[in-house]
């Protein structure tokens, strides 16, 4: 940590986010506000069926609708480009925008329709007739798995994508000597983010230029690198024009297929094409879905409850296409044991091809699922030792002088203090009388109980688990840029090169700037180049920048403050360090020596003969950050993951009326501690949206396929997402346990919230139905199951397993 | 068919096909950006706008539909360029968004919310903007806002400008 939090001046404090003036007024600029001249707009036409080869498609009546431009097919789309990226050493696998030659899951993108209209394009649509033979299909995991079933991929042999099993320390001796041992299984439902806005993208070809124009609404990084790979075009020949604003992410955003589709399109027809997906096309063939995974877990532990050893198997339903599924198994590696002093850890990755929807990065990319396999573990080792769940977490904690703590898997957690923590928390809510509050809740003859959780969030994403999970991929770096420019007139301005969905990005720099420059924040300029203008940036996921951006944008004034400073000290004839800078100035001690913001500005931009020798003139810095503590390819299976780690806990009070089955969340509360907060608005908003987020994940969201291999849940009335009645009011209990990786001891906090509230929610229902004898151990946890299954309780039943 | 609609005020006219959803004419007629298209069958409320000051679908309404009606989009809130209603100004304070996707539908059901009642409790703020689905927030924030924004104009003594003629404004029970 290289900044003093006891003088900051705008870091921490409860500066309104800057973005927010232009939302609300409407004035955002999303990619549906994108309108060119002679602008085509796209329908696509999806498969019905889970898998079926296509026999013919005959799109000549809807060619012959007045203002219908185009039928695209996949083989002409597959001749013209390269099949998209695959992160995984899996060649056979190959994935295209459109369906080339079968259909691999019910809602598939078969062909695409080009017309004056959206509404033309979809009418036309209709008209495109597609003969298909049907094949043979699978969705279920653990059936894709057995050597019988239908592969989805034939050329690639099996469903098999990855399967890894990582054995990190002693794991057989550790269980052998263990006194006890438990096991179990638990399951992550498939759900997403499900932005409000779905993904959208206008491509614009220029031959004459050879020029590929792209406004998306995109959260990816390598974006422009992967369009120009597909495309076969030079990536210089890509821009990707980053003032975008993007509705809603949270991971999902990468619409590759989409944009390589469109790219193509607007070459093919020398026009502006755009598809903005309307919500089926988001649902079912955007392939967009989130982690759908089985855990079998094993743990070793004592009579104390001290859990040893843990082995995790963990199951992930891919869908029909890599997309980045497999390597959200990987992410996790980095907090495997979570905040826990698990000694040694058996992990086996399993990803499989399934006919369902294709994944992508979610969230926490696989954490809020491992945290909720490894929560429900400490929980059944509480209830074997008869334990408090708390005492039971108490006493397997990483304790704070124990930090910097390496973990089995190889990442080392940079700081954290969880005792005090969970001791804040505890304060805050008074648990005796939480308790007491669960007792009289139960004596009204509701169904009560207490949920708890604790996790981890690492976070400044790096990108380690790729190359652990592919040897062919050798990347250690994964960096973020910051420009800071200062013009003739003193007036600054930043770039920054990403799009954001919601972060705060430009309230972070200018925050982070202002701070270093000790200049008013809201007098900075923020702007997005477009990609060519670009310095290397690798977009907002995993957490990553409050640590990565704000790092670039802090190293970068500090350049700037020291060439300030040398300017100072060659007109004051003394050295640097006898300068003094404040506030934009300069003065030297006992001496009537002082330069202003403006006469300084004046030397840079006009003043050549006043500069010191060899400095260029103008007033600019960049500074490109490579992510802290990255750098290193794994070895023996371990590897650093992330740099820092923030904690959550969680404690859920839950009461469940039995006649209705419907769960009423009585009292929330969230411990956090995520360092050093930026800008304490974002960060409560990321929290308690990341908690809201949970909360669909744990009762109400699910993509849900059907036997005949049809998504079920394809609209907001059957995928219900969280509404203002759902989410209760959430307190959070704050602590700050600085980084000592960044520069003002801030960590990330993008995905608080979700990786625990899962977990929390989960556990507080389970403590509802224990006094039945049922429990539930997969997500979500629908109303319609807690009805069921208290019911046939009441009436003596067996519970029925969710399938 | 020609369209003769009232939009924040001023008269304007359109020809259309009858099928084009309000949405679709306010964004691609009229260039009024800030309704959203997010479900398009009625649910998530980034669409809303106000008809005759209550806050309506603009997905599920044809423009057909909103002749005669009296129709504010989120451009109609701000009294002049670059400058913020109470309500808008609440949200910024208290950062009631993100991605600020869902947000104009958000603020309209909080202004139409606002116009009948002056001191909503949570309650009532909740059920207001229940069918307005904020994916990035968990709703935190955005409540805040508008008890917020309901104490500076309780404060301000606002006149509610939009409310209908013929309904009192009453106090919450």
């Amino acid at each position: 940590m290289t900044a003093d939090p006891s003088t900051f001046r705008f870091v921490s404090t409860n500066r309104r986010v800057r973005e927010d003036r232009r939302f609300v007024a409407g004035h955002g600029h999303f990619v549906a506000d994108v309108a060119l001249e002679g602008m085509l707009h796209v329908a696509v036409l999806p498969s019905q069926h889970p898998a079926a080869r296509i026999v013919s498609i005959d799109a000549s009546a809807a060619l012959a609708m007045p203002g219908v431009h185009y039928v695209l097919t996949g083989d002409e789309l597959a001749a013209a480009t390269d099949p998209l990226m695959n992160g995984l050493d899996t060649p056979k696998v190959r994935r295209h925008p459109l369906a080339v030659g079968q259909t691999r899951y019910a809602g598939e993108w078969v062909v695409a329709v080009v017309a004056d209209t959206r509404a033309l394009a979809e009418d036309a649509a209709e008209k495109v007739d597609v003969s298909y033979e049907l094949l043979p299909f699978v969705t279920n995991a653990e059936q894709a798995l057995r050597p019988d079933s239908p592969p989805v991929h034939p050329a690639h042999g099996s469903n098999v994508l990855l399967d890894r099993t990582f054995v990190w320390g002693e794991v057989e001796k550790h269980f052998g000597e263990s006194p006890r041992h438990l096991s179990f299984r638990v399951t992550w439902g498939r759900s997403s983010t499900v932005p409000i806005e779905t993904f959208g993208v206008v491509a614009s070809w220029d031959p004459w230029r050879e020029m590929l124009d792209v406004w998306a609404s995109i959260q990816m990084p390598k974006y422009p690198d992967q369009i120009a790979r597909a495309l076969r075009i030079p990536a210089n020949g890509v821009r990707v024009h980053q003032d975008v604003d993007v509705g809603g992410s949270y991971g999902v955003k990468r619409g590759i297929k989409q944009t390589v589709l469109v790219a193509h399109l607007a070459r093919r027809l020398g026009r502006p094409v755009r598809l903005i997906e309307d919500r089926l096309d988001n649902m079912a063939g955007g392939d967009a879905h989130g982690p759908d995974r089985i855990f079998d877990v094993e743990v070793a532990f004592n009579d104390d409850g001290i859990v040893k050893s843990m082995k995790m198997k963990a199951l992930d339903n891919a869908g029909a296409y890599a997309g980045r599924a497999p390597f959200q198994l990987g992410k996790p590696i980095g907090a495997i044991v979570g905040p826990y002093r698990i000694e040694s850890v058996q992990y086996r990755a399993q990803s499989v091809t399934t006919n369902k929807a294709v994944q992508e990065a979610v969230r926490g990319f696989g954490q809020a699922p491992t945290n909720y396999a490894i929560e429900t573990a400490i929980d059944k080792v509480a209830a074997a030792v008869g334990l408090p769940r708390i005492e039971v977490r108490r006493r397997n904690f990483i304790r704070k002088e124990e930090f910097p703590y390496l973990i089995p898997s190889g990442s080392t957690y940079d700081s954290g203090d969880y005792h005090t923590v969970v001791d804040k928390v505890f304060a805050h809510i008074d648990f005796a009388a939480m308790e007491k509050e669960r007792d009289r809740l139960r004596a009204c003859g509701l169904l009560a109980g207490i949920g708890i959780a604790a996790c981890l969030e690492p976070s400044g994403a790096n990108s380690a688990f790729e190359p652990l999970l592919n040897e062919k991929n050798t990347t250690t770096t994964w960096m973020d840029s910051c420009r800071i420019v200062v013009d003739g007139l003193g007036f600054v301005t930043v770039t920054i090169h990403n799009t954001s969905s919601g972060q705060g990005h430009e309230t972070l720099v200018s925050t982070v700037i202002g701070e270093v420059l000790q200049i008013d924040p809201d007098l900075i300029r923020v702007i997005r180049p477009d990609s060519l203008a670009c310095l290397p940036s690798n977009s907002p996921v995993g957490s990553r920048m409050a640590i990565m951006l704000g790092g670039a944008a802090f190293h970068a004034a500090q350049k700037l403050k020291s060439k300030l400073i040398r300017i100072g000290a060659h007109q004051f004839c003394l050295n640097e360090d006898k300068i003094v800078y404040a506030s934009g100035g300069l003065s030297a001690p006992n001496s009537d020596k002082r330069l202003g913001w403006s006469e300084l500005v004046n030397i840079a931009h006009r003043h050549y003969h006043l500069l010191p020798e060899g400095m260029e003139p103008g007033l600019e810095t960049t500074h490109v950050m490579q992510v802290p503590t990255g750098g290193t390819l794994p070895q023996d299976g371990r590897v650093q993951m992330y740099p820092c780690h923030s904690f959550e806990f969680h404690v859920v009070l839950m009461a469940i009326d039995p006649a209705l089955g419907k769960p009423e969340i009585k009292r929330y509360v969230i411990g956090h501690d995520c360092g050093t907060v930026i800008n304490p608005h974002i960060v409560r908003g990321m929290t308690l949206g990341g908690v809201a987020h949970g909360l669909g994940a744990a009762l109400l969201e699910e993509f849900v396929y059907n036997d005949e291999g049809q998504l079920i849940t394809q609209g907001f009335m059957d995928y219900l997402l969280p509404s203002a009645h759902e989410v209760p009011e959430v307190e959070i209990v704050h602590h700050c346990t600085p980084s000592p990786h960044t520069v003002f001891g801030q960590k990330g906090s993008g995905e608080s919230g979700y990786l625990g509230a899962p977990a929390a929610i989960s556990a507080a229902i389970n403590d509802c139905v224990a006094a039945l004898g049922i429990s539930f151990n997969k997500l979500p946890i629908r109303i319609s199951a807690i009805g069921d299954a208290i019911a046939d309780a009441q009436q003596g039943k067996p519970q029925r397993q969710a399938t | 068919m020609k369209v003769d609609l009232r939009i924040n005020g001023q008269n304007r006219s359109a020809d259309i096909e009858p099928r084009k959803s309000l949405l679709d004419v306010l964004r691609e007629n009229f260039l009024l950006n800030g309704a959203h298209a997010g479900c398009e069958h009625g649910v998530c409320g980034a669409c809303t706008v106000l008809v005759d000051g209550e806050p309506v679908r603009s997905c599920l309404m044809f423009a057909v539909q909103a002749d005669g009606y009296e129709i504010t989009t989120i451009e109609g809130l701000a009294p002049a360029p670059g400058e913020l209603s109470v309500i808008q100004d609440a949200f910024c304070e208290t950062h009631g968004l993100q991605c600020g996707y869902c947000t104009p539908g958000m603020i309209l059901a909080a202004h139409a919310l606002l116009q009948h009642t002056v001191t909503p409790s949570r309650e009532e703020i909740v059920e207001a903007i229940s069918g307005n689905i904020c994916r990035c927030t968990g709703y935190g924030q955005i409540i805040e806002a508008v008890q917020f924004a309901a104490d500076r104009l309780r404060i301000a003594n606002t006149p509610r400008s939009v409310a209908p003629a013929d309904e009192p404004v009453v106090e919450a029970k």
